[in-house]
């Protein structure tokens, strides 16, 4: 006989009660913002089902741990019953769809089992009542403050208005068990029409070709499918696991690729073969050495769907998925340094503006960032280098990159399967979450998405990821496992069916943990639930793989054996439910050939920013999202975590000035540095993609060398997020872009060593279907020996030369081009000799102390990045003549191009360091001095262009994002 | 070896435990910051403790360090707390009446505030949200209070980082309003120049700017800043400022990495109690 109870925690103790923010901040959304003396309160509710024996057990349990503190009080009532409040209160309670993931309850139910609880007959849920004085009965503000406070997605609610009685749905109640038998598809004897009708109507996202080449297989072994085939088939063919556009046939113009990627981008590595290249483009990341003994490996995810949909879930399982690609990179490395890069669209676009279905940009921009936020911070690594860009064209399908670097030994580098060992599943429990999120990731956002998709979407728990991580690491340092991977998309599907990629196995799904009874054999293998990696593990290590896993309290299950005879067969409870030859399922996709059209460049409009002086132009650059401060997003993050970090995202005198990269200290002692960077040349685009491509490895590159790498060992990511490339339009774009990356790599002589590509990200806005603008993120990482040599972006001394080293500028891709409504035209461009000259030379005057602060011109070009570089001087500016500098002012204040940088030189070593550009054929031009009156001046062609006191330009720069962010 | 000798080497590395449980995240660099201070250091999982608590009575320190213990699941260090005063309550307090150290950094204080260790016998605190209601990572002045104890030099001031959401010190005194006993605060946050914080200076609105507080004793210290994440020079923020003429500092003129010395404090406190001191020889 079980009793529910449920315990209220009252924060009526607190002078300054915390959870309330969020209801300050949904009030504040819609529109009536929070007054001095309404009242607001956030009450935690824990709803108990337990054993009669234990009901004596919940007062204390009450009291002590779930209030626990001076500052609250716990009320607890029987059944699922609420403490009265009072007559004038409206409230609203929050709680977790049934199947969603609540972390809570398990910490609950720990806490329990070390009351006395018997734990396996205890369930634990919670809520949120949020108390709201002074809203009138009738008033449909309380629906619209509770859709702020929950996402329908994965969260339901009711709300109440004064003097309602609550009733909620019950919060124990489970789905609907699913159908437990073998299911076959007919597709034998069906017509093409019926294949395309069972691929979409099973969210397959196959295409015919591809149903076809199943028909035909499953002609010649004369049977039908079972679902759990037709699913696995869809989940390792899907573009998310096997990158089917990238690595297919491509006619492009009078060019013809086999393997688009494998002949741009990989035979850079390739051909350049560096021995400190340990693993490239095989695992879940790259790898390159630090030393002949420690490596670092390096992987970028993007999570763009579900971030649409559920920003907080959708980004946080951003950051555990690129996680767990860390952790299942050889065999096993330690995460040490997380990075992110977002794209929106800008935080000012009107709601009218926003296609149906979609949530805005600004409350998009917030959930992504906590979810990052509590995702990293939990784990306990560091999120210190990223980048924020802002475009209207991400209104229905915003970006979310989430990157991860790892440290490992070099013997723990390669990884094998071999028949006979154990599949041993570890971490989170399956469940019903993230059900087709491989193939929903390859579909185009739409109105219904919310609707239709909502099984896509999870919730994560990074304590579980944490202590599967702490596990895995003793396991990995004790050498008891000959693999491991991640269960990313595609969940069980996908890790299992990689390791038995050569040897096949025998899966029994009715042996994974489950957090709740009555899901289908299909639904086991197909399920995203977060937080579980899977093992390869030789029996006789079996014993002790369980107890580390046993000591780090996370489940572990076995759930079969590789085989040899590359059959791959799943049984559930007996049953054969599949039975799936690994040679068709990974060899077996049909060849496309896709034909592209090469793009053309536009010709140019000129921008107009009207009647705007330049000062303005300045001032609305600072103040533009893409430019301005990402410091209330950054100090959200625990950049710091681990100890090892030397150089930080934002330093100078102030702490708040931006520096170009991050670096820290893999070892903890001082012998080597990684330095990792990214470029993002968004503007650049939508004008010329190979050229894009080119200035977002160079802006990398130049952000590595300023933040302390070295060229000599230095290597890059690839992240495509790109549009509907059916559309050869689109499709010419990424080839171009492609080629544009390879060109660039080989010019530095960097390889690309992972990658990855989200294409499809299209949204149907007003019945038609739009494509985000093309993106190529490129992420660098780089080991420089020694201690850290880096001078900073931020001024150091009043009378410094002021040198602007790199070539012309031009308007066409740049900041000001995009924001005044210019287009087209030729780009600054990308320059293979020059680029690794000057690259190789600013490393030289680095080490040399030949620099007193060095700042890569971006975005807004060199008026920007000449204020950046005073807002950490701490009282000092810049006095700049340009001369006739590019001939027109605009162009020398606000162009962009490659290899362009900004650098401070004491008057000692001017000499010398021109002396040295000339030799090197770097352009330098001597633009001005530093000063210590505060004020930033811009001379060019005679006329003072800018004049301002570098705190007020900081002031704006730095309030843009705070306004998403408002302290108290 | 004659036995003196012996404990002349116990004596020159005291055992330091770091105290680690599921989502603890700084453990790792506490250890280092305790190595580096000349400590023997055992990372030590909480459940590994509750089998053996018999290894405190050879330590001189235990550490619980920062981190999300448990995900701060219902309240930060709720669950931790729970457990360990569920299963190591008596022994812990035998460690701690017995003079041995005890530091709890970020989470680890609010353990130990929840735990009721800190503040000790003058009524409750509790570590509440920041009043900016979000988690803030940024480095903080501190200055440590006149009182005498192992941990700092009576008014040294400090340059360390803070990251956490839930770090506003409040107290519940018992029954007077007399104001937090001034002994026992360690350390209050500074703005630049010495003078009353406000935010961010003070990033969490502490009652009096606390930001970490003594047992009554001194023994034991909790507090919200990082100091192991100011081990090394050029942990400092912006370390590259530090030379004179502009250019990138030489060893010599960096920074001293203050966060190490309040470890270095605990350890050559530890190593001046030889013979009469909890673990070093077992005399009381």
């Amino acid at each position: 006989m079980s009793r529910t109870f449920t315990v209220t925690v009252i924060h009526d103790q607190d002078p300054n009660p915390s959870p309330n923010h969020e209801l300050q901040d949904a009030l504040s959304t819609v529109g009536c913002p929070a007054e001095e003396e309404q009242l607001l309160a956030s009450d935690q509710i824990f709803y108990l089902r337990l054993p009669e024996a234990d009901a004596v057990r919940v007062d204390s349990l009450a009291t002590q741990f779930l209030a626990g503190s001076p500052a609250c009080r716990a009320v607890v009532k029987d059944g699922v019953e609420f403490p009265d409040r009072d007559g004038a209160e409206a409230a609203i309670v929050v709680q977790r769809r049934p199947g969603v993931m609540d972390p809570v309850s398990q910490s609950v139910l720990h806490a329990m089992t070390e009351s006395g609880f018997d734990q396996q007959s205890c369930q634990v849920r919670t809520a949120l009542r949020y108390r709201i004085g002074g809203i009138q009965p009738g008033d449909d503000l309380l629906e619209k403050i509770a859709d702020h406070l929950g996402n329908g997605i994965v969260d339901e609610w009711c709300t109440f208005s004064e003097g309602e009685a609550e009733k909620v749905p019950d919060p124990f109640r489970q789905f609907p068990a699913d159908a437990q038998g073998r299911v076959e598809v007919p597709v034998i004897e069906v017509s093409d029409q019926e294949l395309v009708r069972i691929s979409e109507e099973g969210g397959l996202s196959l295409d015919l070709s591809e149903m076809q080449t199943i028909r035909s297989h499953y002609v010649s072994l004369g049977r039908e499918p079972s679902e759990i085939e037709l699913e696995t088939i869809a989940q390792t063919w899907s573009e998310h696991c096997c990158h089917k556009t990238l690595t297919g046939t491509v006619r492009h113009g009078d060019l013809r690729f086999e393997n688009l990627l494998k002949e741009t981008i990989f035979q850079v590595t390739r051909d350049l073969d560096l021995p400190w290249c340990w693993s490239v483009f095989r695992d879940n990341a790259g790898v390159i050495g630090i030393d002949d003994e420690w490596g670092v490996s390096f992987k970028v995810e993007t999570h763009n769907h579900p971030s649409a949909l559920e920003p907080y879930g959708g980004a946080g399982t951003g950051v555990g998925g690129v996680i767990r690609d860390t952790l299942g990179t050889g065999l096993g490395a330690e995460p040490i340094l997380n990075t992110d890069v977002f794209c929106f669209a800008p935080v000012d676009t009107a709601q009218q503006d926003l296609p149906a279905g979609t949530l805005h940009p600004r409350r998009l921009m917030r959930g992504v960032v906590s979810g990052v936020r509590d995702y990293g911070n939990r784990m306990g690594i560091p999120t210190a280098n990223g980048a924020i860009h802002f475009h209207p064209g991400f209104v229905g399908n915003p970006l979310v990159f989430c990157g991860s670097v790892g440290l490992l030994r070099r013997e723990h580098v390669d990884k094998t399967v071999e028949p006979g060992d154990l599949i041993v599943a570890v971490g989170g429990r399956t469940g019903r979450d993230g059900i087709h999120g491989a193939t929903f990731s390859s579909r185009e956002l739409t109105e219904d998405s919310e609707q239709v998709s909502s099984g896509a979407v999870q919730i994560g728990n990074p304590l579980e990821e944490k202590k599967v991580l702490d596990g895995l690491m003793r396991v990995r340092d004790e050498n008891l496992c000959r693999a491991v991977t991640d269960c990313g998309a595609g969940g069980f599907s996908s890790a299992v069916g990689e390791m038995g990629e050569h040897t096949g196995a025998d899966v029994y799904l009715d042996r994974a943990p489950l957090k709740y009874p009555g899901l289908g054999p299909t639904e086991v293998w197909i399920s995203e639930a977060q937080e579980r990696m899977v093992l390869a593990v030789d029996p006789v290590n079996l014993d002790r793989v369980e107890q580390i896993f046993a000591e780090e309290e996370v489940e572990c299950a076995v759930l079969g054996q590789f085989r040899e005879d590359g059959q791959l067969r799943l049984i559930h409870k007996e049953e054969v439910m599949g039975e799936l030859d690994v040679e068709f399922l990974h060899n077996g996709r049909p060849e496309t050939e896709l034909v592209s059209t090469p793009p053309v460049i536009r010709a140019a409009t000129d921008p107009d920013p009207g009647s705007l002086s330049q000062q303005q132009i300045l001032e609305e650059l600072l103040a533009d999202g893409n430019v301005a401060s990402k410091e209330p997003v950054v100090r959200q993050y625990d950049h710091e975590v681990q100890g090892r970090m030397t150089l930080r995202p934002f330093a100078g005198a102030d702490r708040d000035a931006p520096m170009d990269g991050c670096a820290l200290d893999p070892l903890r002692d001082g012998r080597h540095q990684v330095v990792v960077s990214c470029g993002l040349a968004l503007g650049m685009g939508a004008v010329d993609p190979y050229q894009m491509a080119c200035h977002s490895v160079d802006e990398a590159l130049r952000n590595c060398i300023a933040s302390g790498g070295t060229l000599e060992r230095a290597a890059l990511i690839d992240n495509y997020a790109w549009g509907d490339v059916r559309d050869p339009e689109i499709l010419g774009q990424i080839v171009e872009c492609s080629r544009g990356a390879a060109a660039a790599a080989k010019a530095y002589g960097t390889p690309f060593i992972s990658g990855k590509d989200s294409l499809h990200n299209t949204y149907r806005a007003g019945g038609v279907s739009r494509s985000i603008p093309p993106v190529l993120l490129v992420s660098a990482i780089s080991v420089a020996e020694g201690p850290l040599f880096v001078p900073g972006s931020d001024l150091k001394a009043a009378d410094s030369v002021m040198v602007l080293l790199g070539p012309a500028a031009a308007i066409p891709g740049s900041l000001f081009q995009m924001k005044y409504r210019g287009d087209g035209g030729t780009p600054a461009l990308f320059d293979e000799d020059l680029g690794p000259t000057m690259l190789a030379s600013l490393r030289r005057w680095i080490v040399a102390g030949r620099l007193r602060s060095i700042h890569d011109l971006s975005d807004g070009g060199l008026a920007v990045a000449a204020a950046e570089m005073a807002f950490g001087g701490g009282g000092l500016g810049m006095d700049l003549d340009l001369g006739d500098l590019d001939q027109d002012s605009h162009r020398a204040l606000f162009g962009e191009g490659p290899h362009r940088f900004l650098v401070e030189v004491s008057a000692e070593q001017i000499d010398a360091l021109l002396a040295d550009a000339q030799d090197q054929g770097i352009p330098a031009l001597r633009a001005g001095i530093s000063t210590d009156d505060g004020s930033l001046r811009i001379r060019h062609g005679g006329n003072r262009c800018i004049e301002s006191r570098v705190d007020s330009l900081k002031s704006i720069w730095k309030r843009s994002l705070e306004a998403t962010w408002p302290t108290r | 070896m004659a036995d003196s000798m012996k404990d002349a080497m116990k004596e020159d590395r005291p055992l330091a435990l770091v105290l680690r449980s599921a989502g603890t995240n700084c453990d790792k660099e506490t250890v280092h910051a305790l190595e580096l201070a000349g400590a023997r250091v055992e990372l030590i999982h909480v459940n590994a403790l509750s089998e053996n608590p018999e290894i405190l009575k050879e330590a001189g320190l235990v550490a619980f360090p920062g981190g999300f213990t448990f995900g701060d699941d219902v309240a930060s260090g709720a669950v931790l707390a729970h457990i360990i005063e569920k299963r190591l309550r008596p022994m812990l307090q035998e460690f701690v009446d017995g003079g041995g150290l005890v530091i709890g950094i970020c989470n680890g204080f609010q353990v130990l505030v929840r735990l009721g260790l800190l503040p000790g016998v003058v009524g409750n605190g509790a570590l509440l949200w920041n009043r900016s209601g979000r988690f803030e990572d940024r480095w903080v002045h501190l200055e440590a209070s006149r009182v005498d104890c192992p941990w700092f030099t009576p008014g040294q001031k400090y340059f360390i980082p803070v990251a956490h959401a839930e770090g506003r010190f409040e107290w519940f005194p018992d029954a007077s309003e007399e104001s937090f006993p001034s002994s026992q605060i360690a350390f209050r946050y500074r703005d630049a120049d010495g003078g009353d914080p406000q935010y961010p200076d003070d990033p969490n609105g502490s009652h009096q700017a606390i930001a970490g507080i003594l047992s009554e004793d001194g023994n034991v210290l909790g507090m919200m800043p990082h100091p192991e994440r100011f081990v090394r020079p050029e942990h400092h923020p912006f370390w590259m400022r530090f030379r004179g003429d502009g250019s990138i500092p030489d060893e010599k003129d960096l920074p001293v990495p203050l966060g190490l010395e309040i470890f270095q404090g605990a350890i050559d406190y530890l190593r001046s109690r030889h013979g009469d001191l909890v673990g070093e020889g077992g005399v009381r």
